[in-house]
């Protein structure tokens, strides 16, 4: 089973989140007022070992499970979709307090009203695809 | 084993963040939580009305096994995995929640004021959190990635792009905590 592994992947991540409360509203709430270092910490220390390990993949020329060379595809420019997308993502993160990895997760600790901002999540992606031509990017 | 059913201190859980990444990243996909947003609009038929949405939504079957992991992870963590532990705010948090009319910040994950289903039926809870939703979709599409596509995957590849976005999320975030929040809740 080729999916069976990216099962247990998602089972790992929510595990995960979960017990380091970065699914927690309160705990987004408290970094966006920088009362707490605890975001700060996972976010920080994620990206540093992420850096780490990254660099060594490419040094060594890692192959990945499939013995095929690993790329990590380089995200799309344009100033203007990143700084304005970032920002209207940055106001639905701090109300809803939940991104688009915890929003799932938090559907499976029992806060099925959660369901509803996926949903919402859903439209704006869909609103987002329609107006994609027209958008400045 | 009660070190795991306490709340998991910051350098446990954000090495471990980065297993997730890199183990995705080894077996030969990369770590975006939000691509199955639109990965959804595919299935749901949205490919009739943008051409955005017309992609082979089998080839993204992966990302969406990483989903139904992490509602299953979800209910592990709190069924098997949890001590009824309170989250340990900053005080000072919890007293700026209080003066917006949120009691017993951090006794739960989500405050009951804005998830349960008293509070969700009304005009203003409705829209609190369909709309907040809406705009994490808009946004995080805009933007080309989340929390994990940009936040994690993309500056720990050094992508100039994602730290941009980053600085977005913050921007948005920032305001709306400070400047907004106080206008939409009072106790």
């Amino acid at each position: 089973m080729k999916l069976l592994k990216f099962l247990f992947v998602g089972i790992f991540f929510g595990i995960v989140l979960v017990k380091s409360e970065a699914v927690s509203w309160y705990r987004i709430f408290e970094m966006f007022k920088f009362q707490s270092f605890h975001m700060y910490g996972i976010i920080g220390s994620a990206v540093i070992l992420g850096i780490i390990a990254i660099w060594v993949i490419k040094r060594t020329g890692l192959k990945s499970i499939d013995k095929e060379s690993i790329n990590i595809p380089p995200k799309d420019k344009g100033m203007f979709r990143l700084l304005i997308g970032g920002t209207i993502f940055g106001f639905g993160w701090a109300l809803a307090g939940a991104c688009p990895g915890p929003m799932y997760i938090l559907v499976g600790t029992g806060v099925f009203s959660m369901l509803l901002v996926i949903g919402g999540a859903i439209l704006g992606t869909f609103l987002y695809g329609l107006l994609r031509d027209k958008l400045p990017h | 084993m009660d070190a795991i059913l306490q709340p998991w201190p910051w350098y446990v859980s954000g090495p471990l963040i980065t297993l997730v990444m890199i183990t995705l990243i080894y077996f030969g996909k990369t770590f975006g939580m939000s691509s199955n947003l639109r990965t959804m609009c595919s299935l749901g038929g949205a490919g009739k009305y943008a051409t955005f949405f017309k992609l082979d939504w089998k080839a993204q079957r992966w990302n969406l096994t990483v989903v139904a992991g992490a509602i299953i992870g979800g209910f592990i963590a709190v069924t098997f995995l949890s001590d009824g532990s309170v989250i340990d705010l900053n005080p000072k948090t919890v007293s700026d929640l209080k003066a917006l009319g949120f009691k017993n910040a951090g006794a739960t994950l989500l405050p009951p004021e804005l998830y349960d289903w008293d509070h969700v039926w009304s005009l203003k809870g409705l829209l609190i959190l369909v709309g907040g939703g809406f705009i994490v979709g808009f946004g995080t599409r805009y933007a080309g990635g989340c929390t994990s596509g940009h936040a994690i995957t993309g500056l720990s590849n050094l992508q100039w792009p994602s730290f941009v976005a980053v600085i977005g999320f913050f921007i948005g975030g920032l305001f709306m905590t400070h400047v907004l929040f106080p206008l939409i809740f009072t106790a």
